[in-house]
Protein backbone atom coordinates (compact mmCIF):
# COMPACT_ATOMS: atom_id res chain seq x y z
CA UNK A 1 0.00 0.00 0.00
CA UNK A 2 1.28 3.47 -0.92
CA UNK A 3 2.73 5.57 1.85
CA UNK A 4 0.72 8.75 2.55
CA UNK A 5 2.80 11.44 4.30
CA UNK A 6 1.24 13.95 6.69
CA UNK A 7 0.55 17.39 5.27
CA UNK A 8 2.96 20.16 6.28
CA UNK A 9 1.88 23.78 6.22
CA UNK A 10 5.22 25.43 5.41
CA UNK A 11 5.65 24.23 1.80
CA UNK A 12 2.00 25.12 1.09
CA UNK A 13 2.59 28.65 2.37
CA UNK A 14 5.84 29.06 0.41
CA UNK A 15 4.19 28.01 -2.87
CA UNK A 16 1.03 30.03 -2.14
CA UNK A 17 3.01 33.15 -1.33
CA UNK A 18 4.97 32.89 -4.58
CA UNK A 19 1.80 32.44 -6.66
CA UNK A 20 0.14 35.36 -4.90
CA UNK A 21 3.11 37.73 -5.22
CA UNK A 22 3.54 36.79 -8.89
CA UNK A 23 -0.04 37.96 -9.54
CA UNK A 24 0.42 41.07 -7.43
CA UNK A 25 3.71 41.96 -9.07
CA UNK A 26 2.55 41.53 -12.66
CA UNK A 27 -0.44 43.76 -11.77
CA UNK A 28 -2.97 41.01 -12.42
CA UNK A 29 -4.66 41.68 -9.07
CA UNK A 30 -4.76 45.43 -9.73
CA UNK A 31 -6.18 45.00 -13.23
CA UNK A 32 -8.95 42.63 -12.12
CA UNK A 33 -9.81 44.82 -9.10
CA UNK A 34 -10.04 47.85 -11.41
CA UNK A 35 -12.32 45.96 -13.81
CA UNK A 36 -14.63 44.94 -10.95
CA UNK A 37 -14.68 48.49 -9.56
CA UNK A 38 -15.54 50.08 -12.89
CA UNK A 39 -18.22 47.53 -13.74
CA UNK A 40 -19.77 47.74 -10.29
CA UNK A 41 -19.83 51.53 -10.36
CA UNK A 42 -21.33 51.73 -13.82
CA UNK A 43 -23.94 49.09 -13.03
CA UNK A 44 -24.81 50.65 -9.68
CA UNK A 45 -25.33 54.00 -11.38
CA UNK A 46 -27.12 52.89 -14.53
CA UNK A 47 -28.61 49.65 -13.24
CA UNK A 48 -32.08 51.12 -12.79
CA UNK A 49 -32.04 52.93 -16.13
CA UNK A 50 -34.70 50.59 -17.56
CA UNK A 51 -37.00 51.94 -14.86
CA UNK A 52 -36.37 55.44 -16.13
CA UNK A 53 -33.95 56.56 -13.45
CA UNK A 54 -30.18 56.75 -13.04
CA UNK A 55 -28.07 57.12 -9.92
CA UNK A 56 -27.27 54.98 -6.86
CA UNK A 57 -30.81 54.03 -5.92
CA UNK A 58 -31.76 50.45 -5.29
CA UNK A 59 -29.23 47.95 -3.93
CA UNK A 60 -31.27 44.89 -4.91
CA UNK A 61 -31.51 46.00 -8.52
CA UNK A 62 -27.79 46.77 -8.48
CA UNK A 63 -27.00 43.31 -7.17
CA UNK A 64 -29.18 41.63 -9.77
CA UNK A 65 -27.44 43.54 -12.54
CA UNK A 66 -24.04 42.71 -11.05
CA UNK A 67 -24.98 39.03 -10.79
CA UNK A 68 -25.73 38.98 -14.52
CA UNK A 69 -22.29 40.37 -15.20
CA UNK A 70 -20.33 38.39 -12.62
CA UNK A 71 -21.80 35.11 -13.80
CA UNK A 72 -20.04 35.62 -17.15
CA UNK A 73 -16.85 37.30 -16.13
CA UNK A 74 -15.73 35.67 -12.84
CA UNK A 75 -15.71 32.06 -14.15
CA UNK A 76 -13.70 33.26 -17.14
CA UNK A 77 -11.19 35.10 -14.94
CA UNK A 78 -10.82 32.12 -12.58
CA UNK A 79 -10.31 29.69 -15.48
CA UNK A 80 -7.70 31.95 -17.08
CA UNK A 81 -5.99 32.32 -13.70
CA UNK A 82 -5.60 28.61 -13.03
CA UNK A 83 -5.67 26.65 -16.30
CA UNK A 84 -1.85 26.37 -16.50
CA UNK A 85 -1.10 26.05 -12.78
CA UNK A 86 0.45 22.60 -13.15
CA UNK A 87 0.76 22.02 -16.89
CA UNK A 88 2.56 25.38 -17.19
CA UNK A 89 5.19 24.26 -14.68
CA UNK A 90 5.68 21.08 -16.69
CA UNK A 91 5.98 22.93 -19.97
CA UNK A 92 8.39 25.54 -18.59
CA UNK A 93 10.53 22.73 -17.18
CA UNK A 94 10.24 23.90 -13.57
CA UNK A 95 8.06 21.04 -12.28
CA UNK A 96 10.84 18.48 -11.71
CA UNK A 97 12.86 20.88 -9.60
CA UNK A 98 9.77 21.75 -7.54
CA UNK A 99 8.90 18.11 -6.97
CA UNK A 100 12.46 17.27 -5.95
CA UNK A 101 12.06 19.55 -2.91
CA UNK A 102 10.83 18.24 0.46
CA UNK A 103 7.15 18.62 -0.38
CA UNK A 104 4.33 16.32 -1.51
CA UNK A 105 2.28 16.67 -4.65
CA UNK A 106 -0.76 17.47 -2.52
CA UNK A 107 1.10 20.32 -0.82
CA UNK A 108 2.14 21.65 -4.23
CA UNK A 109 -1.46 21.57 -5.50
CA UNK A 110 -2.83 23.18 -2.32
CA UNK A 111 -0.13 25.85 -2.36
CA UNK A 112 -0.89 26.70 -5.97
CA UNK A 113 -4.62 26.78 -5.29
CA UNK A 114 -4.37 28.90 -2.13
CA UNK A 115 -2.05 31.43 -3.77
CA UNK A 116 -4.27 31.84 -6.82
CA UNK A 117 -7.44 31.92 -4.71
CA UNK A 118 -5.80 34.59 -2.55
CA UNK A 119 -5.09 36.72 -5.63
CA UNK A 120 -8.68 36.25 -6.81
CA UNK A 121 -10.04 37.06 -3.34
CA UNK A 122 -8.02 40.25 -2.97
CA UNK A 123 -9.04 41.56 -6.39
CA UNK A 124 -12.71 40.62 -5.82
CA UNK A 125 -12.95 42.09 -2.33
CA UNK A 126 -10.94 45.20 -3.30
CA UNK A 127 -12.91 45.80 -6.52
CA UNK A 128 -16.42 45.24 -5.21
CA UNK A 129 -15.58 46.33 -1.67
CA UNK A 130 -14.58 49.80 -2.85
CA UNK A 131 -17.95 50.19 -4.52
CA UNK A 132 -19.65 48.81 -1.40
CA UNK A 133 -18.06 51.56 0.65
CA UNK A 134 -19.19 54.17 -1.86
CA UNK A 135 -22.73 52.79 -1.84
CA UNK A 136 -22.90 52.49 1.92
CA UNK A 137 -24.01 56.13 2.15
CA UNK A 138 -27.74 56.35 2.51
CA UNK A 139 -28.59 52.65 2.31
CA UNK A 140 -29.59 50.49 5.24
CA UNK A 141 -27.64 47.73 6.88
CA UNK A 142 -29.81 44.93 5.41
CA UNK A 143 -29.05 46.13 1.90
CA UNK A 144 -25.37 46.36 2.72
CA UNK A 145 -25.48 42.83 4.15
CA UNK A 146 -27.01 41.61 0.89
CA UNK A 147 -24.18 43.31 -0.98
CA UNK A 148 -21.70 41.57 1.36
CA UNK A 149 -23.39 38.25 0.58
CA UNK A 150 -23.05 39.02 -3.11
CA UNK A 151 -19.29 39.69 -2.76
CA UNK A 152 -18.76 36.50 -0.75
CA UNK A 153 -20.77 34.40 -3.19
CA UNK A 154 -18.74 35.93 -6.04
CA UNK A 155 -15.64 34.75 -4.25
CA UNK A 156 -17.09 31.25 -3.87
CA UNK A 157 -18.01 31.20 -7.56
CA UNK A 158 -14.46 32.22 -8.44
CA UNK A 159 -13.01 29.54 -6.15
CA UNK A 160 -15.22 26.86 -7.70
CA UNK A 161 -14.08 27.71 -11.22
CA UNK A 162 -10.48 28.01 -10.00
CA UNK A 163 -10.81 24.45 -8.72
CA UNK A 164 -12.02 23.36 -12.15
CA UNK A 165 -9.12 25.24 -13.71
CA UNK A 166 -6.59 23.43 -11.51
CA UNK A 167 -8.20 20.12 -12.50
CA UNK A 168 -7.84 21.12 -16.15
CA UNK A 169 -4.18 22.02 -15.54
CA UNK A 170 -3.56 18.50 -14.24
CA UNK A 171 -5.50 16.69 -16.98
CA UNK A 172 -4.14 18.57 -20.00
CA UNK A 173 -0.93 17.43 -21.67
CA UNK A 174 0.05 20.96 -22.66
CA UNK A 175 -1.07 24.55 -22.22
CA UNK A 176 -2.90 24.74 -25.56
CA UNK A 177 -5.07 21.76 -24.62
CA UNK A 178 -5.58 23.25 -21.16
CA UNK A 179 -6.78 26.57 -22.55
CA UNK A 180 -9.14 24.72 -24.91
CA UNK A 181 -10.58 22.70 -22.04
CA UNK A 182 -10.96 25.83 -19.90
CA UNK A 183 -12.88 27.65 -22.64
CA UNK A 184 -15.04 24.56 -23.19
CA UNK A 185 -15.90 24.49 -19.46
CA UNK A 186 -16.83 28.16 -19.56
CA UNK A 187 -19.13 27.60 -22.54
CA UNK A 188 -20.67 24.57 -20.89
CA UNK A 189 -21.41 26.05 -17.48
CA UNK A 190 -22.06 29.68 -18.38
CA UNK A 191 -23.78 29.49 -21.76
CA UNK A 192 -24.88 26.01 -22.75
CA UNK A 193 -26.07 24.42 -19.51
CA UNK A 194 -28.96 26.81 -18.81
CA UNK A 195 -30.07 26.79 -22.43
CA UNK A 196 -30.22 23.00 -22.48
CA UNK A 197 -32.08 22.98 -19.17
CA UNK A 198 -34.56 25.56 -20.38
CA UNK A 199 -35.00 23.70 -23.63
CA UNK A 200 -35.77 20.49 -21.77
CA UNK A 201 -38.23 22.27 -19.50
CA UNK A 202 -40.06 23.84 -22.41
CA UNK A 203 -40.04 20.68 -24.50
CA UNK A 204 -41.49 18.59 -21.68
CA UNK A 205 -43.67 21.37 -20.30
CA UNK A 206 -41.78 20.97 -17.04
CA UNK A 207 -43.43 17.67 -16.24
CA UNK A 208 -40.66 15.11 -16.53
CA UNK A 209 -37.99 17.22 -14.88
CA UNK A 210 -39.95 18.62 -11.97
CA UNK A 211 -38.31 16.17 -9.55
CA UNK A 212 -34.72 16.44 -10.68
CA UNK A 213 -34.75 20.09 -11.70
CA UNK A 214 -33.37 21.42 -8.38
CA UNK A 215 -30.63 18.80 -8.47
CA UNK A 216 -29.73 19.73 -12.03
CA UNK A 217 -29.36 23.36 -10.97
CA UNK A 218 -26.97 22.33 -8.21
CA UNK A 219 -24.80 20.65 -10.82
CA UNK A 220 -23.73 24.03 -12.14
CA UNK A 221 -21.82 26.44 -9.85
CA UNK A 222 -22.96 29.40 -11.93
CA UNK A 223 -26.60 28.49 -11.26
CA UNK A 224 -25.94 28.07 -7.55
CA UNK A 225 -24.42 31.54 -7.51
CA UNK A 226 -27.44 33.00 -9.31
CA UNK A 227 -29.89 31.35 -6.95
CA UNK A 228 -27.91 32.40 -3.87
CA UNK A 229 -28.13 36.03 -4.87
CA UNK A 230 -31.45 36.35 -6.58
CA UNK A 231 -33.78 33.96 -4.86
CA UNK A 232 -33.27 35.54 -1.46
CA UNK A 233 -34.75 38.83 -2.63
CA UNK A 234 -38.50 38.80 -2.80
CA UNK A 235 -39.07 41.81 -5.01
CA UNK A 236 -36.26 40.80 -7.34
CA UNK A 237 -37.65 37.32 -7.86
CA UNK A 238 -40.68 38.84 -9.48
CA UNK A 239 -38.57 41.29 -11.42
CA UNK A 240 -36.25 38.56 -12.61
CA UNK A 241 -39.12 36.34 -13.65
CA UNK A 242 -37.68 33.49 -11.66
CA UNK A 243 -40.48 32.84 -9.25
CA UNK A 244 -42.20 30.58 -11.72
CA UNK A 245 -39.25 28.30 -12.47
CA UNK A 246 -37.18 28.40 -9.29
CA UNK A 247 -38.01 25.38 -7.14
CA UNK A 248 -38.73 25.96 -3.49
CA UNK A 249 -36.41 23.12 -2.46
CA UNK A 250 -33.47 25.37 -3.24
CA UNK A 251 -34.51 28.21 -0.94
CA UNK A 252 -32.02 27.02 1.67
CA UNK A 253 -28.79 29.01 1.87
CA UNK A 254 -26.97 26.20 3.70
CA UNK A 255 -27.77 23.77 0.89
CA UNK A 256 -26.54 26.20 -1.73
CA UNK A 257 -23.37 26.96 0.22
CA UNK A 258 -22.69 23.26 0.75
CA UNK A 259 -23.14 22.63 -2.97
CA UNK A 260 -20.74 25.47 -3.74
CA UNK A 261 -18.17 24.09 -1.29
CA UNK A 262 -18.52 20.72 -2.99
CA UNK A 263 -17.77 22.46 -6.30
CA UNK A 264 -14.57 23.76 -4.74
CA UNK A 265 -13.47 20.54 -3.04
CA UNK A 266 -14.46 17.83 -5.52
CA UNK A 267 -12.50 19.13 -8.54
CA UNK A 268 -9.49 19.76 -6.28
CA UNK A 269 -9.71 16.22 -4.91
CA UNK A 270 -10.00 14.87 -8.47
CA UNK A 271 -6.96 16.95 -9.47
CA UNK A 272 -4.95 15.47 -6.61
CA UNK A 273 -6.05 11.95 -7.49
CA UNK A 274 -4.79 12.39 -11.04
CA UNK A 275 -1.64 14.25 -10.02
CA UNK A 276 -0.47 12.10 -7.11
CA UNK A 277 0.75 9.15 -9.20
CA UNK A 278 4.31 9.95 -10.16
CA UNK B 1 34.51 0.21 2.64
CA UNK B 2 32.12 3.06 3.39
CA UNK B 3 28.36 2.49 3.30
CA UNK B 4 26.49 3.11 0.06
CA UNK B 5 24.76 6.46 -0.14
CA UNK B 6 22.94 5.54 -3.33
CA UNK B 7 21.64 1.97 -3.67
CA UNK B 8 19.88 0.97 -6.85
CA UNK B 9 18.56 -2.61 -6.94
CA UNK B 10 16.95 -4.18 -9.99
CA UNK B 11 15.15 -0.98 -10.95
CA UNK B 12 12.87 -0.94 -13.99
CA UNK B 13 10.55 1.61 -15.56
CA UNK B 14 8.38 1.33 -18.68
CA UNK B 15 6.48 3.90 -20.67
CA UNK B 16 3.92 1.91 -22.59
CA UNK B 17 5.85 -0.58 -24.70
CA UNK B 18 9.16 1.18 -24.16
CA UNK B 19 11.38 -0.18 -21.38
CA UNK B 20 13.17 3.05 -20.43
CA UNK B 21 15.13 1.50 -17.53
CA UNK B 22 15.55 -2.24 -17.22
CA UNK B 23 16.87 -4.16 -14.20
CA UNK B 24 19.56 -1.63 -13.25
CA UNK B 25 21.59 -2.18 -10.07
CA UNK B 26 24.59 -0.30 -8.72
CA UNK B 27 25.92 1.32 -5.54
CA UNK B 28 27.63 4.63 -4.97
CA UNK B 29 29.61 4.80 -1.73
CA UNK B 30 29.88 8.02 0.30
CA UNK B 31 32.23 10.74 -0.94
CA UNK B 32 32.50 9.48 -4.52
CA UNK B 33 32.16 11.32 -7.80
CA UNK B 34 30.17 8.88 -9.91
CA UNK B 35 29.49 9.31 -13.64
CA UNK B 36 26.50 8.09 -15.58
CA UNK B 37 27.09 7.83 -19.31
CA UNK B 38 25.13 6.49 -22.24
CA UNK B 39 23.81 7.38 -25.67
CA UNK B 40 20.86 9.74 -26.18
CA UNK B 41 17.75 8.03 -24.83
CA UNK B 42 19.79 5.43 -22.91
CA UNK B 43 17.75 6.18 -19.78
CA UNK B 44 20.16 8.40 -17.82
CA UNK B 45 17.67 11.19 -17.00
CA UNK B 46 14.90 8.66 -16.29
CA UNK B 47 17.20 6.82 -13.89
CA UNK B 48 18.09 10.10 -12.11
CA UNK B 49 14.39 10.98 -11.83
CA UNK B 50 13.74 7.49 -10.41
CA UNK B 51 16.55 7.92 -7.89
CA UNK B 52 15.01 11.22 -6.77
CA UNK B 53 11.55 9.68 -6.46
CA UNK B 54 10.11 12.05 -9.08
CA UNK B 55 8.72 9.03 -10.88
CA UNK B 56 7.89 5.65 -9.43
CA UNK B 57 9.72 2.49 -10.47
CA UNK B 58 7.80 -0.52 -11.84
CA UNK B 59 10.34 -2.87 -10.32
CA UNK B 60 13.22 -2.89 -7.85
CA UNK B 61 14.11 -0.54 -5.04
CA UNK B 62 16.12 2.63 -4.53
CA UNK B 63 17.58 3.87 -1.25
CA UNK B 64 19.21 7.23 -0.65
CA UNK B 65 21.23 7.72 2.53
CA UNK B 66 19.92 4.35 3.68
CA UNK B 67 16.24 5.30 3.34
CA UNK B 68 13.69 4.30 0.68
CA UNK B 69 13.45 7.24 -1.69
CA UNK B 70 9.67 7.61 -1.31
CA UNK B 71 9.38 6.31 2.23
CA UNK B 72 8.18 7.81 5.50
CA UNK B 73 11.37 9.88 5.88
CA UNK B 74 11.32 11.24 2.33
CA UNK B 75 11.35 14.89 3.51
CA UNK B 76 14.44 14.27 5.63
CA UNK B 77 16.14 12.56 2.69
CA UNK B 78 15.27 15.34 0.25
CA UNK B 79 16.62 18.02 2.58
CA UNK B 80 20.00 16.34 2.14
CA UNK B 81 19.73 15.99 -1.64
CA UNK B 82 20.64 18.59 -4.26
CA UNK B 83 19.42 18.27 -7.85
CA UNK B 84 20.34 20.08 -11.02
CA UNK B 85 18.02 18.93 -13.83
CA UNK B 86 19.07 18.76 -17.47
CA UNK B 87 18.31 22.10 -19.17
CA UNK B 88 17.35 23.62 -15.85
CA UNK B 89 14.53 26.19 -16.07
CA UNK B 90 13.47 28.84 -13.59
CA UNK B 91 10.71 31.41 -13.20
CA UNK B 92 11.66 34.17 -15.62
CA UNK B 93 10.13 36.97 -13.56
CA UNK B 94 12.22 36.25 -10.43
CA UNK B 95 15.75 37.59 -9.95
CA UNK B 96 18.64 35.24 -9.23
CA UNK B 97 18.55 35.86 -5.51
CA UNK B 98 14.73 35.60 -5.34
CA UNK B 99 14.93 32.28 -7.16
CA UNK B 100 17.43 30.95 -4.67
CA UNK B 101 15.39 32.22 -1.70
CA UNK B 102 12.27 30.49 -3.02
CA UNK B 103 14.02 27.12 -3.21
CA UNK B 104 15.80 27.73 0.11
CA UNK B 105 12.44 28.28 1.82
CA UNK B 106 10.99 25.15 0.24
CA UNK B 107 13.98 23.15 1.35
CA UNK B 108 14.04 24.65 4.83
CA UNK B 109 17.60 25.91 4.20
CA UNK B 110 18.97 29.12 5.64
CA UNK B 111 18.41 32.23 3.50
CA UNK B 112 21.67 33.75 4.71
CA UNK B 113 23.78 31.64 2.34
CA UNK B 114 21.95 32.59 -0.87
CA UNK B 115 24.19 35.52 -1.86
CA UNK B 116 27.44 33.65 -1.09
CA UNK B 117 26.24 30.58 -3.02
CA UNK B 118 25.56 32.78 -6.06
CA UNK B 119 29.00 34.39 -5.75
CA UNK B 120 30.64 30.97 -5.47
CA UNK B 121 28.72 29.80 -8.52
CA UNK B 122 30.31 32.67 -10.47
CA UNK B 123 27.31 35.02 -10.61
CA UNK B 124 28.31 38.57 -9.68
CA UNK B 125 26.26 40.93 -7.53
CA UNK B 126 24.65 42.68 -10.52
CA UNK B 127 23.39 39.30 -11.77
CA UNK B 128 21.79 38.54 -8.39
CA UNK B 129 19.31 41.34 -8.91
CA UNK B 130 18.55 40.75 -12.60
CA UNK B 131 15.49 38.75 -13.67
CA UNK B 132 16.39 35.22 -14.72
CA UNK B 133 14.89 35.85 -18.17
CA UNK B 134 17.96 38.02 -18.95
CA UNK B 135 20.39 35.20 -18.04
CA UNK B 136 22.47 33.34 -20.62
CA UNK B 137 22.40 29.51 -20.70
CA UNK B 138 25.64 29.37 -18.74
CA UNK B 139 24.32 31.76 -16.08
CA UNK B 140 21.18 29.65 -15.67
CA UNK B 141 23.37 26.61 -15.25
CA UNK B 142 25.40 28.41 -12.56
CA UNK B 143 22.19 29.45 -10.82
CA UNK B 144 21.00 25.84 -11.04
CA UNK B 145 24.22 24.64 -9.44
CA UNK B 146 23.91 27.22 -6.63
CA UNK B 147 20.33 26.00 -6.11
CA UNK B 148 21.50 22.38 -5.90
CA UNK B 149 23.94 23.36 -3.11
CA UNK B 150 21.25 24.91 -0.88
CA UNK B 151 21.12 23.39 2.58
CA UNK B 152 24.56 21.75 2.31
CA UNK B 153 23.38 18.53 0.64
CA UNK B 154 25.03 15.18 1.31
CA UNK B 155 24.09 13.83 -2.12
CA UNK B 156 24.11 15.69 -5.43
CA UNK B 157 22.39 14.61 -8.64
CA UNK B 158 23.64 16.64 -11.58
CA UNK B 159 22.12 15.97 -14.99
CA UNK B 160 24.42 17.29 -17.75
CA UNK B 161 25.74 19.97 -15.40
CA UNK B 162 28.34 21.57 -17.67
CA UNK B 163 26.18 22.17 -20.75
CA UNK B 164 26.35 25.87 -21.56
CA UNK B 165 29.53 26.47 -19.53
CA UNK B 166 32.70 27.77 -21.20
CA UNK B 167 36.00 25.89 -20.62
CA UNK B 168 36.91 28.16 -17.72
CA UNK B 169 33.47 27.60 -16.21
CA UNK B 170 33.85 23.84 -16.60
CA UNK B 171 37.21 23.90 -14.80
CA UNK B 172 35.78 26.01 -11.94
CA UNK B 173 32.77 23.71 -11.75
CA UNK B 174 34.85 20.56 -11.33
CA UNK B 175 37.08 22.35 -8.85
CA UNK B 176 33.96 22.96 -6.71
CA UNK B 177 32.89 19.35 -7.18
CA UNK B 178 36.26 18.08 -5.96
CA UNK B 179 36.01 20.35 -2.90
CA UNK B 180 32.55 18.97 -2.16
CA UNK B 181 33.69 15.40 -2.67
CA UNK B 182 36.61 15.97 -0.33
CA UNK B 183 34.11 17.11 2.29
CA UNK B 184 32.30 13.78 1.90
CA UNK B 185 29.50 14.79 -0.47
CA UNK B 186 28.43 11.98 -2.80
CA UNK B 187 27.97 13.19 -6.37
CA UNK B 188 26.27 11.48 -9.28
CA UNK B 189 26.52 13.27 -12.60
CA UNK B 190 25.43 12.36 -16.09
CA UNK B 191 27.32 13.67 -19.09
CA UNK B 192 27.69 13.33 -22.82
CA UNK B 193 31.10 14.91 -22.68
CA UNK B 194 33.23 11.81 -22.15
CA UNK B 195 36.57 13.61 -22.54
CA UNK B 196 35.53 16.00 -19.78
CA UNK B 197 34.69 13.35 -17.20
CA UNK B 198 37.12 10.51 -17.95
CA UNK B 199 39.87 11.77 -15.63
CA UNK B 200 37.51 13.36 -13.12
CA UNK B 201 35.07 10.67 -12.00
CA UNK B 202 36.00 8.01 -9.46
CA UNK B 203 33.77 5.43 -11.13
CA UNK B 204 30.98 5.32 -13.64
CA UNK B 205 28.07 3.34 -15.01
CA UNK B 206 27.38 2.90 -18.71
CA UNK B 207 23.75 2.61 -19.76
CA UNK B 208 22.60 1.25 -23.09
CA UNK B 209 18.93 1.04 -24.05
CA UNK B 210 17.92 1.29 -20.40
CA UNK B 211 20.22 -1.52 -19.24
CA UNK B 212 23.41 -1.25 -17.25
CA UNK B 213 26.09 -2.36 -19.67
CA UNK B 214 29.11 -1.79 -17.47
CA UNK B 215 30.11 -0.23 -14.16
CA UNK B 216 33.46 0.44 -12.51
CA UNK B 217 36.44 2.76 -12.78
CA UNK B 218 37.51 3.91 -16.25
CA UNK B 219 40.59 1.65 -16.00
CA UNK B 220 38.44 -1.35 -15.01
CA UNK B 221 36.24 -0.74 -18.03
CA UNK B 222 39.30 -0.53 -20.30
CA UNK B 223 40.62 -3.79 -18.90
CA UNK B 224 37.27 -5.55 -19.17
CA UNK B 225 37.21 -4.79 -22.87
CA UNK B 226 40.99 -5.35 -23.19
CA UNK B 227 41.23 -2.23 -25.34
CA UNK B 228 44.82 -1.82 -26.56
CA UNK B 229 47.12 0.86 -25.21
CA UNK B 230 49.13 2.76 -27.79
CA UNK B 231 52.82 3.58 -27.36
CA UNK B 232 54.16 6.19 -29.73
CA UNK B 233 57.93 5.97 -30.22
CA UNK B 234 60.25 8.33 -32.06
CA UNK B 235 63.26 6.39 -33.44
CA UNK B 236 66.91 7.36 -33.78
CA UNK B 237 68.49 7.29 -37.27
CA UNK B 238 69.50 3.84 -38.52
CA UNK B 239 67.89 1.71 -35.81
CA UNK B 240 64.78 0.58 -37.69
CA UNK B 241 65.96 -2.97 -38.14
CA UNK B 242 66.87 -3.40 -34.48
CA UNK B 243 63.56 -1.94 -33.35
CA UNK B 244 61.59 -4.31 -35.56
CA UNK B 245 63.61 -7.21 -34.28
CA UNK B 246 62.87 -6.14 -30.69
CA UNK B 247 59.14 -5.76 -31.33
CA UNK B 248 58.92 -9.14 -33.07
CA UNK B 249 59.83 -10.80 -29.77
CA UNK B 250 57.24 -8.86 -27.70
CA UNK B 251 53.79 -10.38 -27.10
CA UNK B 252 50.65 -9.09 -28.86
CA UNK B 253 52.16 -6.02 -30.50
CA UNK B 254 51.02 -4.48 -33.77
CA UNK B 255 53.09 -1.72 -35.28
CA UNK B 256 52.09 1.05 -37.65
CA UNK B 257 54.26 3.81 -39.08
CA UNK B 258 53.44 7.41 -38.33
CA UNK B 259 54.83 10.65 -39.74
CA UNK B 260 58.65 11.05 -39.94
CA UNK B 261 60.51 8.59 -37.73
CA UNK B 262 57.53 7.87 -35.48
CA UNK B 263 55.95 4.46 -35.00
CA UNK B 264 52.81 3.46 -33.06
CA UNK B 265 52.90 0.24 -31.08
CA UNK B 266 49.54 -1.15 -30.07
CA UNK B 267 49.39 -3.74 -27.30
CA UNK B 268 46.79 -5.28 -25.03
CA UNK B 269 46.23 -3.97 -21.49
CA UNK B 270 47.69 -7.15 -19.99
CA UNK B 271 50.89 -6.92 -22.08
CA UNK B 272 51.36 -3.20 -21.58
CA UNK B 273 53.87 -3.38 -18.73
CA UNK B 274 55.95 -6.10 -20.42
CA UNK B 275 56.16 -4.11 -23.66
CA UNK B 276 57.00 -0.86 -21.91
CA UNK B 277 59.74 -2.54 -19.83
CA UNK B 278 61.31 -3.98 -22.97
CA UNK B 279 61.23 -0.63 -24.75
CA UNK B 280 62.72 1.18 -21.76
CA UNK B 281 65.48 -1.44 -21.53
CA UNK B 282 66.43 -0.47 -25.11
CA UNK B 283 66.04 3.27 -24.58
CA UNK B 284 69.16 3.97 -26.72
CA UNK B 285 66.99 3.17 -29.77
CA UNK B 286 64.42 5.88 -29.06
CA UNK B 287 64.32 9.66 -28.98
CA UNK B 288 61.01 9.72 -27.12
CA UNK B 289 58.30 7.37 -25.84
CA UNK B 290 54.71 8.35 -25.19
CA UNK B 291 51.97 6.07 -23.87
CA UNK B 292 48.35 6.74 -24.67
CA UNK B 293 45.56 4.88 -22.86
CA UNK B 294 42.27 4.26 -24.66
CA UNK B 295 39.98 7.19 -23.98
CA UNK B 296 36.55 6.90 -22.37
CA UNK B 297 35.19 7.49 -25.85
CA UNK B 298 37.09 4.39 -27.05
CA UNK B 299 35.62 2.46 -24.09
CA UNK B 300 32.13 3.77 -24.90
CA UNK B 301 32.43 2.80 -28.56
CA UNK B 302 34.01 -0.52 -27.58
CA UNK B 303 30.97 -1.40 -25.48
CA UNK B 304 28.68 -0.22 -28.27
CA UNK B 305 30.19 -2.94 -30.46
CA UNK B 306 29.84 -5.60 -27.80
CA UNK B 307 27.16 -8.11 -28.65
CA UNK B 308 27.11 -9.46 -25.15
CA UNK B 309 25.49 -6.92 -22.83
CA UNK B 310 26.62 -8.75 -19.73
CA UNK B 311 30.15 -7.40 -19.34
CA UNK B 312 30.63 -5.83 -15.92
CA UNK B 313 33.86 -4.45 -14.67
CA UNK B 314 34.53 -5.28 -11.04
CA UNK B 315 33.92 -2.74 -8.32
Amino acid sequence: MAFMPAIELRPILVIARKEFWDRLRNRWVLAIAAIFTVFALVIAYFGAAQGGAVGFQNMDVTIVSLVSLVIYIVPLIALILGYDAVVGEGERGTLDLLLSQPLTRLELLLGKYCGLAGALAVSTVAGFGLVGILLSHGIGLPALARYGTFVMSTLLLGCAFLSLAVLVSVIASNRVVASGLAIALWFLFVLVYDLVLLGLLVATSGRKFAGVFPLLLLLNPADIFRILNVYAMEEVRALYGLATVMPDQLARPWLLCTAMLAWILVPLAAAYRLFRKP
Amino acid sequence: MSASVIEVRGVGKSYGEVRAVDDVSFDVPAGRLFGLIGHNGAGKSTLIRLMLGLIGADAGSIRLLGEPVAGARFREVRRHVGYLPENVAFYDNLTGVETLRFYAELKGATLRDCASLLEKAGLNHAAHLRPVRTYSKGMRQRLGFAQALLGEPRVLFLDEPTSGLDPEGVREFYHRLFELRDRGVTILLSSHNLAQIQDRVDALALLRNGRLQAAGTVQQLREALNLPATIRASLHEGVDGRVHELLAHLPGCTVSHGPGREISISCGQHDKVTVLSALLASDHLFNDLHIQEPSLEDVFLGYAKEKNNGIHAGD
